[in-house]
């Protein structure tokens, strides 16, 4: 039996949706999986160098549970039910969701972007840019993408997907 | 628990980065040493069957002992 091997295709530019591709890659190449992720449109912002900026969103998001990551347990313990037309109509909202989220990230033990995205590249994950998105929205791959990403289209991805055992769309 | 030649301590990491410390552990040790691994992470326990068994490293030992949980892996 050969080594299997895993495609994902990252199109989501949220903190919470940069966890994912980056786990699931990862976990897979500590398997001997040979993976490799396409990084495209909103995906681009997990190659940024400084990954602190990424964001997470509770506005229009119903799933996402709003507690505090601090305090008494009986505080800890209360979902804030906070209104869409108030998460979108108070000034910094989403910046105080996004440092509750990355405080309840590190209260779990659950390593940060930055870490899994190192532990990929240390894997060898092949980190493969979207050279069209990339135009698209005039990054400069240079300044602001991490070394060692690839940057081509989308036969590109085909020719390892076409022989993966496993391909996600994320 | 049977002896083992290293050890790592993954207690407070939660999934995926157990794994990945242990992978990334038996990549510097010799075939045939033993890794002792302690963790927190409940979701280990399975993680580290599922590990074992894809990776053909041996896991000679799983238990829970005071709220933590070793693993006794050896490397192919």
């Amino acid at each position: 039996m050969g080594q299997k091997k895993l495609a994902i295709i990252a199109t989501k530019g949220t903190l919470d949706w940069a966890y994912p591709p980056l786990i699931l890659a990862s976990t897979a190449a500590a398997l001997d999986y040979e993976v490799e992720i396409f990084f495209t449109f909103y995906g681009l912002q997990l190659l940024r160098k400084d990954v602190s900026s990424l964001k997470v969103s509770p506005l229009g998001n119903p799933g996402m549970p709003m507690k505090m990551p601090f305090g008494p347990e009986w505080f800890r313990g209360i979902n804030w039910n906070i209104p869409n037309i108030i998460q979108a109509n108070v000034p910094g909202f989403e910046s105080l969701a996004t440092t509750l989220m990355k405080k309840t990230i590190a209260n779990n033990g659950v390593a940060s972007i930055a870490e899994l995205r190192e532990l990929c590249q240390e894997a060898e994950v092949r980190f493969t840019a979207c050279q069209m998105t990339v135009e698209l929205f005039d990054f400069n791959s240079k300044e602001d993408f991490i070394d060692g990403v690839e940057y081509a289209g989308a036969a590109k991805f085909f020719e390892f997907a076409g022989e993966s055992d496993i391909c996600l769309y994320i | 628990m049977a002896d083992f030649d290293q050890e790592l301590d993954a207690c407070g990491l939660n999934c995926p980065l157990p794994i990945l410390r242990a992978k990334k552990t038996l990549n510097s040790m010799d075939a045939g040493k033993v890794l002792h691994i302690v963790a927190t992470d409940p979701g280990s326990v399975k993680d580290f069957e599922a590990f074992a068994k894809q990776t053909g490293n041996e896991l000679m030992e799983s238990k829970e002992d005071g709220g933590k949980f070793h693993f006794l892996i050896k490397k192919a």
